[in-house]
């Protein structure tokens, strides 16, 4: 890794969008960067202890966010000026945030996953390569385990919850030249593993539950996103497991610890392996390496 | 009350399950609110309280204990121990009873409405079956036959209301296809041309079209898209946008367009162009497949109106009950 900081990022002026009558859409940039998601999550956390009446929903993603009112109790343009206000005041550097740290084991290249993107290959970009060997070319790593080793090497915000219940997007928190990119399936598949770790865009996301889905396949979690019936200990709160500020690592595990966790998963005993941080964007973006090792000690 | 046959697609819903599209849970509930509430009302019943939604072909329910129903949304022909009974009716039935349901003859979507609800435990603030992960309403599925769904004690009034009726004038019009769009959200990705046509095109209602979503059948889209350098994190296809959250209602531009509907997946990272106007929403949702639809560009000012004299009609008909 090398001793970058985060570069913090000039957005433009957001665009207020209505969605139909009940709906505001704000875009604060077409990119994604640290400092659009970060405002998205300071706005929409501010909005909510607002007292605003009649939000209905709030709901930050990557680089913008997006909010239901009831329009006869609230009108669009109030609720876009009082936007407006919270964008003006709002100072990204000053704000801070409870975020919980997990730990998320990774079997990288399984089976699974295998088996699913051979399948589907016609849609893809490179049919003779599987998507970990497309994607380590394509972002100039020289072997897939340097691929993997990078992805697995530093931290992952959740940036979004969202397309399914519990389905994170998570973006690396690393600086911009170390980001991998990688496009979407050309065709999107009509099959995905549960709880395949998938990439598409600048984001990684687990998938919750089986089903469509255009991102490159690398691997697969034994432990769950989503607990419908709140069995494991870690969902008690909610049936979904990280909230969009929260803070993923990927850790590389093999066969046999796979299946180890994934027994006491299924018999509802697996204890997720986390804790809670204050995460403080501008001790971030100053040191990004120094900050995640910190981070993580609290997985120890 | 017993489900006899569970039609094609027959699901419990309620007004839905809101506050939760953060962490990616869409809100279900009816897809034809207007129709949802209307029927509650002409049973003594809260607007929140628990229908069934059926979709293109009837369930066949027995009543096991008597009961006070209305059958509302699209026509199906109901019948009531072989008996005809009128749609946007409040019809009594005695224990025993069975309540026949046929294929829509307009419209998509019927729901069924029995004073005192179907009385099953929400699941985070609601009754509405949300099949995709399994929750709310019957086992979190579709009903079928053999499956037994309690009822909530009706009403003081209930018997005041057996009759009532909603003037033919009041009973929308399922034959009507023009639905109003806010044109938004990206539409900027679309270039002046591209937004113009389409508007102007013929839409057909494709054969997925459900409670996610419907898919249009139309001219190609990619064409009516501005070329630009894809900003970082976004992919590399001219539809793509970094994911970002969609509104129901909202028009994405994935390969041919999808409106999302009360199951709606909650984000993703294709264009978004517009939204549908709230209670067209309904309208579209009983549009039948294969169906053309024409999308009429209105302002925020003149969704709000559309959105009021709806809220109104509703108001005059809670009334007048």
């Amino acid at each position: 890794m090398s001793e970058q900081t985060i570069t913090r990022q000039e957005l433009p002026s957001p665009r207020y969008e209505y969605g139909g009558d009940d709906w505001v859409f704000v875009e604060l940039d077409e990119a994604m960067s640290f400092d659009a998601n970060f405002k998205a999550q300071a706005i929409t956390q501010e909005i909510r202890q607002n007292s605003l009446e009649g939000l209905v929903e709030v709901a930050p993603s990557n680089a913008s966010y997006l909010i239901q009112f009831d329009p006869a109790v609230l009108h669009p343009d109030e609720l876009i000026e009082e936007l407006k206000s919270l964008e003006d005041e709002i100072d990204v550097s000053d704000y801070q945030w409870e975020a919980r740290v997990f730990d998320i084991p990774v079997f990288y290249d399984d089976p699974w996953t295998h088996d699913t993107l051979m399948d589907f290959r016609e849609r893809h970009q490179d049919p003779d390569a599987t998507d970990l060997e497309y994607s380590a070319e394509l972002n100039g790593f020289d072997s897939v385990e340097a691929f993997v080793d990078h992805h697995s090497g530093a931290p992952h915000m959740v940036t979004m919850i969202g397309f399914v219940p519990g389905l994170p997007f998570c973006f690396q928190m690393v600086p911009r030249d170390e980001q991998i990119e990688v496009p979407k399936y050309e065709q999107p598949r009509t099959a995905t593993p549960s709880r395949a770790i998938g990439f598409g865009g600048a984001f990684t996301a687990i998938y919750p539950v089986p089903g469509a889905g255009g991102y490159q396949l690398y691997g697969r979690t034994p432990v769950e996103v989503l607990d419908v019936d709140q069995e494991l200990s870690a969902f008690e709160e909610s049936m979904v497991l990280p909230n969009p500020g929260d803070i993923l690592n990927f850790r590389q595990i093999d066969r046999e610890e796979y299946d180890a966790i994934r027994e006491e998963v299924e018999d509802g005993s697996y204890e997720y392996n986390y804790d809670r941080v204050d995460f403080e964007p501008q001790a971030f973006f100053e040191d990004p390496d120094g900050y995640n090792e910190r981070l993580l000690e609290v997985l120890e | 009350m017993r489900i006899l046959d569970g039609g094609l697609v027959t699901t419990v819903q309620d007004t839905g399950r809101h506050g939760h599209y953060h962490i990616g849970m869409p809100p279900s509930g009816a897809m034809d609110q207007f129709a949802h509430k209307v029927g509650n009302w002409l049973v003594g019943n809260d607007e929140s309280d628990a229908t069934l939604e059926m979709t293109y072909m009837g369930a066949d329910v027995e009543f096991e204990d008597d009961a006070v129903f209305a059958v509302t949304g699209a026509e199906m022909e109901p019948t009531l121990e072989d008996e005809p009974v009128p749609m946007w009716t409040a019809v009594q039935a005695d224990a025993g009873d069975t309540l026949s349901l046929e294929f829509a003859t307009e419209g998509a979507r019927t729901y069924l409405a029995v004073a005192g609800g179907v009385d099953i435990v929400p699941v985070m603030g609601s009754r509405s079956t949300y099949t995709l992960i399994g929750i709310g309403g019957h086992e979190g599925r579709s009903l079928e036959a053999g499956d037994e769904l309690p009822i909530g004690e009706p009403s003081a009034d209930v018997d005041d209301v057996i009759g009532n009726s909603i003037d033919e004038a009041d009973r929308p019009d399922y034959s009507t296809n023009e639905i109003n769009v806010v044109m938004g959200l990206c539409d900027y990705r679309l270039t002046d041309e591209g937004r113009q046509r389409f508007l102007d095109a013929d839409w057909k209602v494709s054969d997925e079209a459900d409670r996610v979503g419907y898919r249009f059948e139309g001219p190609d889209i990619r064409d009516m898209f501005e070329e630009r350098e894809q900003p970082f994190g976004a992919g590399t296809d001219v539809t793509n946008v970094v994911d970002l959250g969609y509104p129901v209602g909202s028009i994405q531009m994935a390969g041919q367009p999808i409106i999302l509907m009360r199951d709606a997946v909650t984000g993703g990272g294709y264009t978004t162009v517009g939204t549908i106007v709230s209670p067209d929403r309904g309208a579209l949702s009983q549009c039948r497949t294969h169906s053309t639809v024409d999308f009429n560009a209105v302002d925020v000012e003149e969704a709000l109106e559309i959105r009021r004299e709806r809220d109104e009609l509703l108001t005059d008909i809670q009334e007048s009950l």
